[in-house]
């Protein structure tokens, strides 16, 4: 039995706006096991970033977590207080922000921003926090640790501050880390550094991780497994294998779909209909009905549970059994 | 369309009290040539800052060039542009128009959909006014908005939505050439493929021709026909799309198509990881400006002498010293 390092339970963070409630996040379960990288996928506002945020009670307001447990090594999070909370931040659990630009501190240089959270949570002097400071950039592959620490964010390219980032987590050997898009804003072949350069670091670290991300190519190149995302609650959790060739929900087959791909060139790619549900009044029942082909009158009265339909392999779909629909990838598969 | 030896640089200026100074220049579009056949998209692929965005501003006089000339249909446009022939000018921008990145910051948030759309038909008198609001509610239909769609603000409607107005927009003026910088960079994958499969539909129905620029080659892939690779303000590789991502010639182009991800986890690809970072325009390096992160190169060669295009056959041009051989 693999041991689970995080298990989250009906989570629910809704954000409290003038316009009313908007429930970002509604009961979504998930679970990450010791040693994987579980890829969290979706589009914007299906509520993959206030998820992570969740994970270490840092929604920002008017977010608030109304309902859940988030347990952590058999702790459930969210009966800690904020003193103990901080010392888990940075140490147990890391994070990485979507923009390296601007989740780094313009006035202060790399060294000191480093430097702070490895004297925050480990009890060294300022000179040994600096030679593992220095000794992270190397490990991120970075030219010139010892000049490059010195410098201010703006003097590094964004491939440069995504890899200060990286190390800036992984500064404490942090046993999760959350990477919240951490390739999003790069180019492909900086991404493709960033990615192998994680995927080593967590070999070597031994580390759990979430990666979230939108990008279908991403997931398969690094996720153990996947769990897809649509309006705040989970669609469909499996193995990278099972998602990409066994999908069961109709959205993540729709997602698979509508990426081109260099894999297969198609005339016309396929569509999913309509726009992403306003998350202050989400449609009733499933939250795909309105887009979904499949969608019977049951689809709109009552909201789909997340049913294991094969061991490992979790749907939230009422017709998930009934409908038999082939994934896009795979069949048509042709060599590159 | 053809555009010859495009050279756009920016200077750069030294912060002085009275005089300005020049300091250096920008190689933003180095020496570029192509040619784009009516009716077909053509797409210039390239990593952010290596000239594609300052090629099509260059290309509509948005930005005006530093030396080299394009043609439209055989007409010098720069010439007309210059020549300040408001008449010229004005019937000149009807041919070519431009969709913008960022469809949240290119409309107006003050204007309806309605003032936005009939705004062209103002400044170009090209349609009598009591027929501006039939063609209004038909170019609605053509990008797939709803007519009460017209007497809404920009705000209310989403990414995708915006990216149909700006192309209704555009479409006003019944341009022969449509310039698409990046139109689905900022929108959720479901709503790309609804604007890719839009912006396939109005080329066949209007035959228009597209010059397509993204940084996103399976988008590339999916809608252009003939592909340009930009590095650092040249061309280093032209060729049909499916030669393109066949068979690429050159270094680079290798491991830019190397470096996207595929959505299939059992397609295991040798990954090429380029080293290093895109050099700065400002000093580009002598000869290949890609030979700091080749892996190819040979000692003297790449490093004096910069390549030329060649053609390698089936139209297929590259810039490699490396594969004439």
């Amino acid at each position: 039995m693999v041991k689970k390092i995080l298990r989250i339970e009906n989570l629910k963070t809704y954000f409290y706006t003038w316009a009313g409630i908007v429930r970002a996040v509604d009961g979504v379960d998930i679970n990450v096991n010791e040693g994987e990288t579980l890829g969290l996928v979706g589009e914007s506002g299906s509520g993959k970033s206030v998820t992570a945020l969740s994970i270490i009670n840092i929604v920002p307001s008017p977010g608030k977590i109304v309902e859940g447990k988030i347990i952590y090594k058999g702790e459930n999070l969210l009966e800690k207080t904020e003193n103990d909370l901080q010392r888990i931040r940075g140490k147990e659990i890391s994070y990485i922000f979507q923009d390296p630009a601007t989740s780094l501190n313009p006035v202060f240089n790399v060294a000191d921003q480093l430097m702070e959270v490895i004297r925050r949570h480990q009890n060294v002097t300022k000179t040994e926090a600096l030679e593992k400071a220095i000794e992270l950039f190397r490990l991120v592959e970075i030219p010139d640790p010892e000049i490059k620490i010195w410098n201010y964010p703006h003097q590094l390219s964004g491939g440069m501050k995504q890899r200060m980032a990286v190390a800036r987590a992984l500064s404490c050997q942090p046993n999760l880390l959350l990477a919240d898009e951490p390739t999003t804003n790069l180019d492909v072949t900086i991404q493709a550094q960033i990615l192998q350069l994680m995927k080593s670091l967590k070999q070597k670290l031994g580390m759990s991780m979430v990666l979230i991300t939108h990008d279908m190519g991403v997931v398969a190149d690094v996720a153990d497994r996947i769990t897809v995302l649509y309006a705040g609650r989970v669609c469909e959790t499996a193995d990278t294998k099972t998602i990409f060739y066994k999908p069961k929900h109709p959205y993540t087959i729709a997602l698979l779909t509508a990426v081109p791909s260099l894999a297969l060139r198609r005339d016309k790619l396929a569509v999913i209909p309509g726009t992403i549900p306003n998350l202050i009044d989400p449609p009733s029942g499933c939250r795909f009905h309105p887009r979904c082909g499949y969608a019977k009158s049951i689809c709109t009265k009552k909201i789909p549970p997340l049913v294991e339909i094969e061991p490992e392999h979790f749907v939230a779909c009422h017709r998930a059994l009934e409908i038999d629909i082939k994934s896009p990838i795979g069949v048509e598969k042709t060599g590159r | 369309m053809e555009v010859e030896n495009l050279v756009k640089h920016f200077p750069i200026f030294s912060r002085g009290i009275v005089i300005k100074k020049k300091v250096g220049v920008i190689h933003a579009v180095d020496g570029i040539n192509f040619s784009i056949s009516k009716g077909k998209t053509f797409g210039l692929v390239g990593e952010s800052g290596c000239g594609k965005t300052t090629t099509a501003r260059t290309i509509l006089n948005l930005d005006s060039p530093t030396s080299g000339s394009v043609y439209l249909d055989g007409n010098d446009v720069h010439k007309i542009f210059n020549s300040k022939n408001k008449k010229e000018i004005l019937k000149l921008r009807r041919k070519m128009q431009y969709v913008f990145q960022d469809p949240y910051a290119s409309l107006d948030p003050r204007m309806t959909v309605a003032d936005i759309i009939t705004e062209p038909f103002i400044i170009h008198g090209h349609i009598p006014k009591e027929k501006r609001l039939d063609r209004l509610y038909e170019l609605l239909g053509l990008v797939g908005l709803e007519d009460y769609h017209a007497e809404r603000y920009p705000h209310e409607f989403s990414g995708g939505q915006r990216q149909r107005i700006c192309i209704a927009r555009t479409l006003a003026v019944e341009p022969q050439l449509l310039i698409a910088d990046e139109p689905v960079a900022s929108l959720d994958v479901s709503i790309r493929a609804q604007i890719l499969n839009l912006l396939q539909e109005l080329q066949q129905k209007l035959k228009m021709t597209y010059l397509y620029i993204s940084h996103d080659l399976s988008t590339v892939k999916h809608i252009c026909h003939r592909v340009a690779v930009m590095y650092l303000g040249k061309i280093v590789e032209i060729a049909d799309a499916d030669e393109l991502f066949d068979s690429p010639k050159h270094p680079y182009t290798q491991a830019l198509l190397s470096a996207i991800p595929i959505p299939d986890p059992e397609t295991k690809i040798l990954r090429i990881v380029l080293s290093g970072e895109v050099p700065s325009p400002i000093n580009p390096p002598l000869g290949c400006r890609f030979n700091p992160r080749c892996d190819k190169k040979k000692k003297n060669l790449c490093k004096e002498t910069e390549p030329k295009l060649i053609d390698v056959g089936n139209g297929h041009l590259v810039a490699c010293h490396e594969v004439r051989k």
